[in-house]
């Protein structure tokens, strides 16, 4: 008796839902086993980590801003890895926008207003998108691979911040720490609700799901995205240019990367110094695979790892795990995700005779 | 100061510190040259890095025997990598979003696994020849280093030689550039990349352990503080070449040291943060020099990052 | 010192394990609530391990009155707010934030939470229940230059630092000032290697320093890393933040201990008594802040008897190493003869004093 995999027809939709939620479930049990293996009270470590944030409604304006970057970078990225466009740089590209926001808030001065701030958030999108500009030129023009290219770019971009901050934008009143000069009030994104941190970009991260969702299943565009990414060779019989669709995918993830940048940096920081980039970049990639890479699915997908993420640190309160404990099981979630993916385009069947070719 | 005495007092011993920062990401590199030749992409090197490390630290502790650590740290390193390669190569996952995920668990893990070891020290594996040519001015320069350094510089050439001019090296490279046509001539393309990953694990844990057993020995919390990913940078540099990888990895040591050499003699003459970018500025464009030359010219492997889909 | 074992950590987490955060906090009522935010790990065998030191003595001297938690390794980014929230929500009255890059975050909760006191370690923005306070680590470096003075058969001493912060730049300069008195023509040999942490960039810098001809270096990075280096080399150093002479028992001469527990104490007696308010607290030798470890064997009688008087030189108020003259790098005269700088200008000074050689 084995196992046989077979292939579906059709990705199966009733896997593509149940698969992210068994992974969480999953993830949840082994994580209370292992836990109480090392001695850590493992029931308690879950529930902070998964269910406390959820549960405590002082922890979702928490869990709101932390996942609006996500959200926002994940939703670049699914387009382009939906056309098989592999753009790993999005923390750069984040960084790049924030400065690119940061610039034009220095360069405003005292001057602020609802214009400056929208300002400063296109031009952290075209800052983002610039940045992913680099490979995408260089994969159109001399066929470097993206994936390569955009990573080693966001350690360059690291380097930026860390002259920028440390140097020509350092804050003069900042007694020497490399840091920018905090942004005015009229500088900053709206609050939505007073006296809470939920800003503006929230309800960005919101909305944009819906707009994308709309686009990649209403528009020609994201017709020629899927085509790409699941046919390139009938996207060239159909017309539509490979080069352009690098080019938009880049583009589009990159400006997206800049917009969380600059919403990050006019609605939760309000400056810049080397502790700005967190991983958001890093982390929407996992976003983007474990929202199956559909808008919906991305706002879901950063919701939950959202949640992992103020979970980690309400379990170190409790229970004293170590930060990083909450990487094991974003990871572990990432894992069981990438893992049940095939069940999506495969049926797994007992075979109990002689192996059988599988019918296609 | 004579010209041969200022190489003695100056020059031997920067040689020494370029040695210890390129060592690592040499080690590393050869292992994650490896993999990527075999069509593999496997981004989790800082992760596999950071488990070698503390797993070396953790078997040295225990055995207080250093030679075991190393092969702890080799053995730790491949059980890590053989969680990706499990997910790639029977479960077709995205190679890029497994290779992360391998490196958030791995300095999730090793942060976990180094609590019980936070402030344990342990003798540092150093040279094992005689005093009198280890500790020689003169002679330290050949015999003053760890056996780890001496491992990296000997798998060098023979990594170069495995994939060359053996028959398991070239069916290796025959995965790399075309699993399909590999696949139907009757290689198991599995099994090869298998054994590719498992060696780049290894490779990555010794480099990782280097950190914790010869640089500080001690265990510190993500003690390789990023230099997974200039491994990761050096394969590519290297355009996929093991003689430039040792070059490169001298190169990007070189470049690391001019930079605390430059602060500590007082010349400013570019930000310190120009140097850091140094290496990935440089990895781009020699990967655009690569890539445009074509395939005919390159020397990257076809099927690197891609899935294995044999129609049966 | 401790090692974090299981053991010791299951104690920990029992002990704050009462905190649920769902439920009420189940804290005798009368008992005080005094939170703590660390940096690093509490293992770290530095700066964050001191101030848990520091914690620990609020325990034994108030126990009976005062209920202490921490969170460590808490990143100096905007995730640091939602922590600090959450302290403040589990009903710590009084909070201390051990980093400087807590800085902006202390003033936005403290904002959020005007029944709650926060104590900001090495910042200078405050507010009505914002105190700051900070240590003369310069005093201890004074001693420390004392001892290398006397000790360095080259002349060349070493400096491993991080970001040229007043901090820092005080560091560097009462080590040298300290230097010369023993020995007028020692020079030093500085490098800021962009980090607090990053033990191998921390020990190539150190490599790097002695390849120069400096025979004794002083960190003012986190890690034991240096020592070890020093160790291997058959040179000396001292200990950072704590005593880390089981790193290097050879080449650790001695070490500038932080003791926050006397103000720790002192702040939560304050509170408890109704009259804390909001200051500026800079402590030193005198108050106990700054203490010496022993000194290593390797030091001469004579030596420690130098680096003594220095000490006893700072408790009694005879003694000041930042007394004119005092020459900038380039010679120009900073402070005139028999002047003391003020401690308002120690707090904001940018500038290295003459025989510091590296650029900065």
């Amino acid at each position: 008796m084995r196992l046989k995999l077979e292939k579906r027809p059709e990705p199966s939709v009733w896997m593509l839902v149940v698969t992210p939620v068994a992974s969480v479930l999953l993830t949840m049990l082994i994580g209370m086993v292992v836990f109480d293996l090392i001695g850590i009270n493992g029931f308690k470590a879950v529930v902070d980590i998964f269910l406390t944030p959820l549960l405590a409604s002082y922890k979702w304006q928490d869990v709101a801003v932390k996942a609006a970057p996500l959200i926002i970078i994940a939703l670049g990225l699914s387009v382009g890895n939906r056309a098989q466009v592999w753009n790993i740089g999005a923390e750069g590209q984040y960084i790049i926008g924030a400065m690119c926001a940061a610039g034009v808030g220095i360069g405003f001065g005292s001057i602020g207003g609802p214009l400056v701030v929208l300002l400063m958030i296109v031009a952290g999108m075209i800052g983002g998108a610039a940045w992913a500009a680099v490979p995408a030129a260089l994969r159109t023009r001399f066929n470097v691979n993206e994936i390569l290219s955009s990573l080693m770019l966001t350690y360059v971009a690291l380097q930026v911040l860390s002259y920028l901050v440390g140097g020509p934008w350092k804050d003069p009143n900042g007694r020497n720490f490399p840091a920018t000069a905090p942004l005015a009030d009229s500088q900053t994104l709206p609050v939505l609700f007073p006296g809470s941190t939920v800003h503006l970009g929230v309800l960005v991260a919101l909305i944009l799901p819906f707009v994308f969702w709309i686009l990649m299943t209403r528009s020609v565009f994201g017709f020629q995205i899927r085509v790409v990414g699941s046919a390139p060779h009938a996207a060239r019989h159909g017309g539509f240019d490979a080069k352009q669709t690098i080019w938009l995918a880049l583009l589009i993830s990159g400006a997206m990367a800049g917009l969380a940048g600059s919403m990050e940096f006019a609605g939760v920081l309000h400056k810049i110094d080397l502790g700005f980039p967190s991983g958001y970049g890093f982390t929407a990639i996992i976003v983007s695979f474990l929202g199956r890479l559909n808008p919906i699915g991305c706002l879901i997908a950063g919701i939950v790892l959202a949640v992992t993420y103020v979970g980690g640190q309400v379990a170190q309160t409790s229970v004293h795990i170590p930060n990083s404990t909450a990487g094991i099981f974003q990871a572990m979630m990432l894992f069981f995700i990438l893992a049940s993916d095939i069940l999506v385009r495969y049926r797994v069947r007992l075979v109990t005779s002689a192996p059988v070719v599988a019918g296609e | 100061m004579g010209v041969l005495e200022f190489l003695v007092v100056y020059g031997i011993p920067a040689i020494i510190t370029v040695v210890g920062l390129a060592t690592p990401i040499l080690l590393a590199g050869i292992g994650e040259l490896v993999v990527e030749k075999s069509g593999v992409l496997n981004l989790g090197v800082e992760g596999m890095m950071l488990i070698g490390a503390i797993s070396g630290f953790a078997v040295t502790v225990m055995t207080f025997n250093p030679w075991l650590g190393v092969l702890g740290a080799a053995f730790g390193g491949a059980v890590a990598s053989m969680l990706f390669a499990v997910l790639v190569l029977h479960l077709n996952s995205n190679q890029v979003a497994t290779g992360l995920a391998l490196t958030i668990f791995g300095t999730g893990l090793s942060s976990l696994l180094g609590l019980s070891f936070t402030g344990r020290i342990i003798a540092p594996f150093l040279s094992v020849f005689p005093a009198s040519l280890a500790k020689d001015p003169v002679w330290q320069v050949f015999f003053g280093y760890s056996p780890i350094v001496y491992l990296a510089l000997i798998m060098v050439p023979l990594t170069a030689w495995f994939l060359k001019s053996t028959r398991a090296g070239l069916i290796l490279r025959a995965v790399g550039e075309n699993d399909l046509s590999a696949h139907s001539i009757g290689y198991s393309v599995r099994s090869v990349r298998y054994a590719a990953i498992a060696f780049g694990g290894a490779m990555a844990g010794i480099g990782g352990a280097y950190f914790c057993m010869v640089i500080t020995p001690m265990w510190a919390e993500r003690m390789t503080a990023g230099r997974g990913w200039i491994a990761v940078a050096l394969v590519v540099f290297a355009g996929w070449r093991m003689g430039r990888l040792l070059a490169g990895a001298y190169f990007f040591g070189i470049l690391m040291a001019l930079e605390l050499y430059a602060k500590a003699s007082g010349f400013s003459f570019l930000p310190s943060q120009f140097w850091a970018a140094m290496p990935y500025l440089m990895t781009v464009v020699a990967l655009s020099f690569i890539s445009s030359r074509g395939t005919a010219g390159a020397n990257a492997p076809a099927c690197l990052g891609k899935p294995f889909l044999p129609s049966t | 010192m401790t090692k974090i074992t299981r053991r010791t950590l299951m104690q920990g987490a029992g002990a704050v394990a009462t905190a649920s955060l769902l439920g009420k906090p189940a804290f005798a009522e009368d008992k005080i609530k005094v939170g703590f935010i660390f940096l690093g790990p509490i293992g770290d065998y530095g700066w964050t391990w001191a101030h848990n030191k520091g914690r620990e003595a609020v325990d034994a001297a108030l126990g009976d009155k005062v209920e202490t938690v921490y969170v460590e390794n808490v990143a100096e980014d905007a995730s640091a707010i939602p922590v600090l929230r959450d302290l403040a929500q589990q009903g710590c009255k009084l909070i201390f934030t051990t980093s400087f890059g807590y800085m902006d975050q202390t003033i936005q909760v403290a904002g959020e939470f005007p029944d709650v006191k926060f104590e900001h370690c090495t910042g200078y923005k405050r507010a009505d229940n914002v105190a700051t306070y900070n240590s003369k680590f310069h005093e201890g470096r004074a001693v420390l230059g004392t001892i290398s003075g006397k000790m360095s058969k080259s002349g060349t001493l070493g400096y491993l630092g991080s970001y040229k912060v007043p901090e820092v730049v005080l560091g560097v300069n009462a080590f040298l000032l300290a230097a010369q008195k023993q020995n007028p023509a020692a020079t030093l040999k500085l490098v800021m290697i962009d980090s607090w942490y990053d033990p191998p960039k921390e020990a190539a810098a150190t490599e790097t320093l002695i390849n120069l001809g400096c025979d004794i270096v002083t960190t003012h990075t986190d890690s034991p890393g240096p020592l070890q280096i020093l160790e291997q080399k058959g040179l000396y150093g001292f200990g950072q933040g704590a005593d880390m002479s089981a790193f290097a028992p050879n080449a650790h001469l001695t070490a500038i201990e932080d003791i926050w527990g006397p103000y720790y104490v002192s702040r939560a007696q304050a509170l408890i008594d109704g009259t804390w308010a909001s200051a500026d607290t800079w402590d030193g030798f005198k108050e106990g802040t700054v203490m010496i470890a022993p000194y290593n064997p390797a030091v001469p009688a004579e030596v420690a008897a130098l680096a003594d008087a220095v000490q006893a030189g700072y408790k009694d108020g005879s003694y000041d190493i930042f007394t004119g003259p005092i020459y900038d790098q380039d010679g120009n005269l900073k402070v005139k003869e028999g002047e003391v700088m003020a401690l308002g200008d120690l707090a904001v000074i940018d500038w290295f004093v003459k025989g510091v050689e590296s650029a900065s």
